[in-house]
């Protein structure tokens, strides 16, 4: 199908028949997809939360001030993603490798955090298959934090390729970042949602 | 097929913020993260204000990560309505399934 302008694309519109970048209209379509995955994950924990015949439950095992850091520090891992976006469109290599190499190591530590955390709750007996809390539970942040590991290996990826470049330059693109940006943000705001209804929520007496 | 060997790769707005802006807007989502922990740990509100409140929080914070991180404020709206197309099928599903299994009751 033939997407190009009959007309000359004007500075800063590209040449496609929205003038928009397919592939981050691809990503805005996916996220917003997402949307409706996470919306139904979260519903069902909503749904499954109180349900359980058995405990362990909510109230006995979440711990406020663990995930309050961790959410603490994938906050600043979206800090650290816009800082990386915002040098490499500077042009300023050295400081996009250095910001986004920190946001894959705020992000593995975010992981770090959710491996301590699903530990402990085995350990004080809540698995998957204890009852409907543990199902809905770890199915929400199971999936969140399986986002989270295939955004850190983007980054991964990301931060490689600005060595692999040639004469100096690095072989990604601004919009190649930009597009990782989108999706470690929307992790980030999907997190957000997560911390208030299953932590913070879930966990009042 | 989209040519985009031809076209011009880099798409951006001048007036997105600048780093110092980025920082400000952490700090902002840091103290609303931080209120709502300290919130939780006072005695005196009641359950119904406490969902209101960290509900209310979870909202603004997520609204600025999309309007100033995702850039959303600065790009297409079409971007903007396709999130929000999103948003309003998933919470439409929150609501349905709320009410089907009186969650909210």
């Amino acid at each position: 199908m033939a997407t190009h302008s009959t007309t000359a694309p004007h500075q800063g519109h590209l040449a496609t028949t929205t003038g928009l970048d397919h592939r981050k209209l691809l990503m805005w379509t996916f996220l917003a997809s997402e949307c409706l995955f996470f919306g139904s994950l979260i519903a069902t924990f909503l749904l499954f939360k109180d349900a359980s015949v058995s405990g362990p439950t909510p109230q006995e095992v979440l711990n406020i001030p663990v995930t309050s850091t961790s959410t603490f520090v994938l906050l600043t891992s979206s800090l650290s993603m816009v800082l990386a976006l915002s040098a490499m469109q500077r042009g300023d290599i050295v400081s996009y490798r250095v910001w986004i190499l920190a946001t894959a190591v705020l992000g593995a530590t975010f992981l770090g955090f959710q491996v301590f955390e699903f530990k402990e709750f085995i350990d004080e007996g809540l698995k998957p298959s204890t009852n409907v809390f543990g199902a809905s539970f770890f199915t929400l942040t199971g999936f969140h934090g399986a986002h989270v590991t295939l955004g850190v290996i983007w980054l991964m990826s990301l931060f490689i390729f600005s060595f692999k470049g040639k004469d100096g330059k690095p072989a990604s693109k601004s919009l190649d970042v930009e597009l990782a940006g989108l999706y470690w943000h929307f992790v980030d705001i999907v997190w957000v949602v997560i911390f208030t209804v299953v932590y913070l929520i879930s966990s009042l007496e | 097929m989209q040519n985009n060997e031809n076209a011009p790769v880099e798409q951006h707005d001048s007036d997105h913020p600048t780093p110092a802006k980025y920082i400000q807007i952490a700090v902002i989502l840091t103290l609303i993260t931080a209120f709502e922990v300290a919130i939780y740990y006072v005695d005196a509100i009641s359950k119904e204000a406490f969902i209101a409140i960290f509900i209310g929080m979870s909202v603004v914070k997520f609204i600025i990560v999309a309007m100033f991180y995702m850039h959303l404020k600065f790009d297409s709206r079409l971007f903007t309505y396709l999130f929000i197309a999103g948003l309003i099928l998933a919470t439409g599903i929150l609501l349905v399934l709320g009410t089907l299994f009186r969650i909210f009751t």
